[in-house]
C-alpha cells in the first residue's frame, strides 16, 4: 500500500477519484431524500458537463500548454452529432442509458474528427496567434451548425446546408438551423454525468502518467529541448488536442441530452471563455482544481439568485478579486506570511 | 459595377471602424503584451455616453463625442490602475482572465444602468449624403466622416509614436521594458497613457459604429471587439499600419462575403480568411518575424 502511494502525484489522483465518488454519493442521496431544491437538481447534469469540459480544456491549456479560445466549438459538434444519433436510434435502442452511451461515442468521434481538422493547421502556430485561430474555428463551427438542417424519414437521414428544405417524405426534422434541436428526450442523468467524469479522469490521468504524457509535458516546458531529443512535436500536440476535443464532444452530448432544446448559439465564444475561467481558477494542470472551479462557478449564479439582477455583476467582481488575490505579489506575500506564522506556532 | 462600388465603400467604412478599434488592441498588446478583452465593452460605454448626451441632454453631437472620449479615457485609466496594474508580474493567462472579468463587469453594469432594451442611436450626420452617377451611388456623410476619421487618427498616431517623447517611450517599452526602465522611462506611466489613448479611440469607434448600425445594447461592443482583434492579428499585432490594413481588409471581406456569397456565412468567411492568412504568414501581414534562438 505504501509503495502504491509513494508517488505524490498518484496519491493526488486517487484522492481526486475518491472525492468525486464521495461528492456523487452525497449529492445523489441528498437528491433522493429531497434535500436539493429543484433549481439545483436541474443543475446537476450541466455541472457534470461543464466539469468534463473544464477537465478536457485543462488537458490542452494545462498539460499541453496551448491557449484555446474555441473549446465550445467541440462541445457544439458533440452536442449536435450526439443529438442526431440519439434521435435516429430511438427505435433501434429503446433503453435510454445505452442510447446515451452510443450518442456520446458518436459525439466524441465527430468532435475528434473536428479536432483533427482544426488541430493540424492550428498547432503549427504559437502563443496568441494559436489562441486567435482557435477562436476563429469556434466561430466557424458555430456558423456551420447554425445553418445546418438535418431530418430523418423512412429512407434514412437527410442533411442540407443553408437550405431549410430537406426533400423528405414525412419524417421529422432533427436539427432545424438556427432553432437547433428541440423536443429532446432527456436521457442524461446525474449517474451518466458522474460516470463520464470518472472516465475522463481515468483517461487524463493515464495519459499524463504515460510515455506520451511525459512527451506532451516536455513540449510544454521546452519545445526546442524536447524536439532536440527526438520528440515528434506534431504527433504529441495533436494527440493531446484531439483527446481533449473528443472529451469535449462527449460532454456536449451529455449536456444536450439533459436539455429540452439546444441551439448553436449556446456554444459561442462566451461559453469557451467560461470554461477557460474554470481552468485558470482551478489551476493549470490541476484536475481536482478544475472540478471544483467548474462545479462551484456553475452553481454560483444559481446560489446568487436572491441578488437577482446583481448576480452577474457580483460574479464579475468575484472573478476579478480572485485573480488579483491569487496573482498579485503583495497579496500573495500577505497570505503566505499568515500561513507561515501559523506554521511556526504549530511547531512551538 | 455601381453595386460593386457601393459594397466597396460600405466595406471600407466598416473596415475603418474596425481599424480604429484594432489600433486600441494593437497598441495595448504591443506595450503590455496582453489581450485586452474589455476593449469591446469600452466601445459600448462610449456609445452609450454619446447617446445620452445627444438624445437626453440635447447636446451637439461633437460635444457628445468629446464627452464620450473623456469618460472612456478616464474609464480606461481606472480599469488599468485597479485591475491590470497589480498583475504586471503575473502570467499572461491571469491577466487575460482578469480582462474577461472586467468585460463581464462592464456589460452587466451597463445592463443594470441602461437595461437590455435596444436604444435607437440617432443619426449624428442628419442623413446627408452625396449622390453620384445620377443618384445611383449614394455616399452618406457618415461614411465619409468615418473614413476621414480613420485616416486622420492613423496619421496622428504614426507621428505621435515616431516624433514625440511619449511616443518614443512607448516604442522603447514595447521593445524591452527592462531596458526602457534603465534608461529612465517611467514604464507604468507609459502603459497608463497607452490605455488612455486606446480607450479614447474606442469611444470614437463606438460613436461611429452606432451611427452606422444604430441599435445599441449592452453587448454591442463584443462582436466588433472580436472582429477588430482578429483584424489586429490579421495585420500583425503590435503594428499600427498593420491594424489599418487588417481592419479595412476585414471590413471589405465581410461586406463582400455577405453580398456575394451568403449573409449567414459572412462571419465564418471572415474567420476562414484569417486562418488562411495566419497559415501562410504566421505573424500576420505586417508582423515582425521573430527568429528563435536556442
Amino acid at each position: 500500500m505504501k509503495k502504491m502511494f509513494s508517488n505524490k502525484k498518484t496519491l493526488t489522483n486517487y484522492i481526486t477519484y475518491a472525492g468525486v465518488i464521495l461528492l456523487f454519493v452525497i449529492l445523489q442521496s441528498m437528491s433522493a431524500a429531497g434535500g436539493l431544491s429543484s433549481a439545483l437538481k436541474g443543475q446537476l447534469v450541466p455541472v457534470c458537463a461543464y466539469v468534463v469540459m473544464a477537465l478536457s480544456l485543462n488537458l490542452t491549456v494545462g498539460v499541453l500548454g496551448e491557449l484555446s479560445l474555441g473549446h465550445a466549438g467541440f462541445m457544439s459538434v458533440g452536442a449536435f452529432a450526439g443529438a442526431v444519433a440519439a434521435a435516429a436510434l430511438k427505435d433501434v435502442i429503446p433503453a435510454g442509458g445505452l442510447r446515451l452511451l452510443v450518442a456520446m461515442i458518436v459525439g466524441a468521434l465527430f468532435a475528434a474528427i473536428a479536432g483533427v481538422i482544426v488541430g493540424v493547421p492550428v498547432l503549427r502556430l504559437r502563443g496568441d496567434y494559436l489562441a486567435i485561430v482557435t477562436l476563429a474555428f469556434g466561430e466557424i463551427i458555430k456558423s456551420i451548425v447554425t445553418n445546418l438542417y438535418v431530418g430523418m424519414d423512412a429512407n434514412g437521414l437527410h442533411a442540407s446546408f443553408l437550405n431549410p428544405t430537406l426533400h423528405m417524405e414525412g419524417g421529422k426534422i432533427i436539427i432545424n438551423g438556427p432553432m437547433g434541436v428541440s423536443g429532446i428526450a432527456k436521457i442524461s442523468s446525474f449517474l451518466a454525468g458522474f460516470l463520464l467524469i470518472m472516465v475522463t479522469l481515468v483517461i487524463i490521468f493515464n495519459l499524463v502518467n504515460s510515455r506520451s504524457g511525459r512527451a506532451i509535458m516536455a513540449l510544454r516546458d521546452n519545445r526546442i529541448a524536447a524536439e532536440s531529443v527526438g520528440i515528434n512535436v506534431t504527433k504529441y500536440k495533436l494527440m493531446a488536442f484531439v483527446i481533449s476535443a473528443a472529451l469535449a464532444g462527449a460532454a456536449g452530448t451529455l449536456f444536450a441530452m439533459g436539455q429540452n432544446t439546444v441551439s448553436a448559439s449556446k456554444f459561442d465564444f462566451n461559453t469557451s471563455i467560461l470554461v477557460l475561467v474554470f481552468v485558470v481558477l482551478g489551476g493549470l494542470g490541476r484536475m481536482w482544481g478544475s472540478i471544483i472551479a467548474a462545479a462551484a462557478l456553475t452553481v454560483l449564479p444559481e446560489l446568487l439568485r436572491e441578488f437577482s439582477e446583481y448576480r452577474m455583476l457580483i460574479y464579475a467582481i468575484v472573478l476579478i478579486l480572485v485573480m488579483l488575490a491569487t496573482n498579485n505579489p503583495t497579496f500573495k506575500n500577505f497570505f503566505s506570511k499568515i500561513f507561515k506564522r501559523k506554521g511556526v506556532k504549530n511547531h512551538e | 459595377m455601381i453595386t460593386f462600388l457601393n459594397h466597396l465603400i460600405n466595406g471600407i467604412s466598416l473596415g475603418s471602424i474596425y481599424a480604429i478599434i484594432a489600433l486600441g488592441y494593437t497598441m495595448v498588446y504591443g506595450i503590455a503584451k496582453m489581450l485586452n478583452f474589455a476593449h469591446g465593452d469600452v466601445i459600448m460605454v462610449g456609445a452609450y455616453v454619446c447617446f445620452f448626451a445627444v438624445s437626453s441632454f440635447g447636446l451637439h453631437p461633437v460635444l457628445g463625442l468629446v464627452l464620450a472620449i473623456l469618460i472612456c479615457t478616464l474609464l480606461g485609466i481606472v480599469i488599468e490602475k485597479l485591475a491590470y496594474k497589480p498583475l504586471r508580474q503575473a502570467t499572461s493567462l491571469a491577466v487575460l482572465i482578469t480582462a474577461i472579468g472586467v468585460s463581464y463587469f462592464l456589460q452587466n453594469a451597463a445592463q443594470l444602468l441602461w437595461t437590455s432594451n435596444p436604444k435607437m442611436f440617432p443619426d449624428l450626420f442628419g442623413g446627408a449624403a452625396i449622390r453620384l452617377f445620377d443618384g445611383r451611388l449614394t455616399i452618406t456623410v457618415g461614411t465619409l466622416v468615418t473614413i476621414a476619421a480613420c485616416i486622420i487618427i492613423m496619421v496622428v498616431l504614426t507621428l505621435f509614436t515616431g516624433k514625440t517623447r511619449m511616443g518614443k517611450a512607448m516604442r522603447a517599452c514595447s521593445e524591452d521594458k527592462g531596458a526602457a526602465q534603465l534608461m529612465g522611462i517611467n514604464v507604468n506611466r507609459t502603459i497608463s497613457v497607452t490605455f488612455a489613448i486606446g480607450s479614447a479611440l474606442a469611444a470614437i469607434a463606438g460613436v461611429l459604429l452606432c451611427s452606422a448600425y444604430p441599435s445599441l445594447v449592452p453587448t454591442t461592443g463584443s462582436m466588433p471587439g472580436i472582429k477588430a482583434f482578429t483584424a489586429a492579428v490579421f495585420g500583425g499585432i503590435g503594428s499600427i499600419p498593420g491594424a489599418l490594413i487588417g481592419g479595412v481588409l476585414l471590413g471589405i471581406i465581410e461586406i463582400f462575403a455577405g453580398a456575394y456569397i451568403s449573409t449567414q456565412l459572412s462571419n465564418a468567411i471572415v474567420f476562414l480568411v484569417l486562418i488562411v492568412v495566419l497559415l501562410v504568414r504566421p505573424t500576420g501581414l505586417l508582423g515582425k518575424q521573430i527568429r528563435e534562438k536556442v
